[in-house]
C-alpha cells in the first residue's frame, strides 16, 4: 500500500481527515484546509493575497476555486467509502456565479451517485450565505473501493 | 477616424494582457509564464515545483494547479479575441482529466477561442507537456465579455465617449 494511502486511512480511522489534507504540499501552497462540523467535511479555502486572480475587483482566481471543488469533492469521497487507491479525477466542470471575494470559502460536496468504479460528486462553494454560492460544480471521480 | 486594423487591435491587446499578468497574484504565485499569444490564442507554462505536488508519494502535480493554469490561459485566448480590452468573466469551466502529469516536467496549455459573440467567448484547450498531441487535460470555457470598464483603466485610444 502507498504511504499516501496508509495515511488516509489513519486519518479516516480517526474520524478527521485533516491529516491527510496537510501533507498534500499543494494544500499548504494554496492555504486549503478542512473542517469537520460534526460528522460532515467542509471543505475551507483561507483567503491569502496570493489567492486573487483580479486584482482589479478584487476577485479569487477561478482555478483556486476550482482547486477547492475538486479536493473537496475527492475528500467527502474518501471520507465515505473504503478505498484501494485515491480517487482519480476524469471530469470536472464548474461553474462561477458571483466573484469570490478576498476572504474565506466553505465548501461542501455530496455523493450524487456512487457507482462501482465511478462516483458522481456534486460541491458548493459559499462565503458569508450558504444559499449564495460565489461556484458549483459536478464532477466523475474513478474510485477503487475495498 | 480611421477604424484600428486587426493587427493594431491586437497590438494593444497584446501590451494589455502582458502588463495585467504581471498584476495577478495567483498566477505569480504559481510562477505561471506568457509564452506567446495572438487573435485568440494563447500559450502558457507552468514551471514543475515541488511546493504544488497533490500526491507526495508519486511527486505528480496537484490538479488544481493544472486547473489554474488552463483557467488563466483560457482566460487570456478569450481577451485576445475581443476587439477593444473589456473586462471578461469566467462563466463556466470544464477540465477533463486525461492522464496524470509527468513529475518533474513543466506544463504547457495552449487555448484557442473558436467562436465569440457580442458577449460570450467560447474557449477550448488542452495541458501537456512538450507534446501537443500527447495531451495530459483537455478543456473548454465560456467567458461573459462585460460591457463595464477595461481592464487597468485604460481607454481605448480615440474612442472616448463613444459607445462601443
Amino acid at each position: 500500500m502507498s504511504h499516501t494511502l496508509k495515511q488516509l486511512q489513519e486519518a479516516r480511522e480517526r474520524g478527521d481527515l485533516r491529516a491527510f489534507l496537510r501533507q498534500i504540499p499543494y494544500a499548504a501552497f494554496l492555504g486549503l484546509d478542512l473542517e469537520m462540523r460534526g460528522e460532515e467535511p467542509y471543505g475551507l479555502l483561507r483567503y491569502s493575497p496570493e489567492t486573487i486572480g483580479n486584482p482589479l475587483l478584487p476577485a479569487l482566481h477561478g482555478g483556486v476555486l476550482c482547486a477547492l471543488l475538486e479536493t473537496t469533492a475527492i475528500l467527502q469521497i474518501a471520507w465515505e467509502i473504503e478505498l484501494l487507491s485515491l480517487p482519480k479525477t476524469i471530469t470536472l466542470t464548474v461553474s462561477y456565479l458571483r466573484s469570490g471575494r478576498p476572504q474565506d470559502v466553505l465548501s461542501k460536496a455530496r455523493i450524487t451517485r456512487q457507482g462501482r468504479r465511478v462516483t458522481s460528486v456534486h460541491v458548493e462553494a459559499w462565503q458569508d450565505d450558504r444559499d449564495r454560492p460565489i461556484a458549483v460544480a459536478t464532477g466523475q471521480f474513478k474510485i477503487h473501493g475495498a | 477616424m480611421v477604424a484600428p486594423t486587426r493587427a493594431e487591435q491586437l497590438a494593444k491587446l497584446s501590451t494589455l494582457a502582458r502588463a495585467f499578468h504581471e498584476t495577478i497574484p495567483h498566477n505569480l504565485a504559481l510562477g505561471l509564464e506568457l509564452v506567446e499569444f495572438g487573435d485568440g490564442l494563447a500559450v502558457m507554462r507552468l514551471p514543475y515545483r515541488t511546493d504544488l505536488i497533490g500526491d507526495p508519494n508519486s511527486g505528480v502535480l496537484h490538479g488544481g494547479a493544472i486547473s489554474s493554469l488552463l483557467d488563466a490561459t483560457f482566460g487570456l485566448a478569450a481577451f485576445m479575441a475581443l476587439t477593444e480590452p473589456t473586462r471578461i468573466a469566467t462563466l463556466d469551466l470544464r477540465i477533463d482529466y486525461l492522464k496524470p502529469a509527468t513529475p518533474g516536467m513543466a506544463v504547457h496549455a495552449k487555448a484557442e477561442c473558436y467562436r465569440r459573440t457580442r458577449t460570450i467567448a467560447f474557449v477550448r484547450g488542452f495541458a501537456y507537456h512538450d507534446d501537443e498531441a500527447a495531451p495530459i487535460a483537455a478543456g473548454s470555457a465560456t467567458f461573459m465579455i462585460s460591457a463595464g470598464p477595461p481592464p487597468m483603466g485604460t481607454r481605448p485610444e480615440g474612442s472616448a465617449g463613444s459607445t462601443p
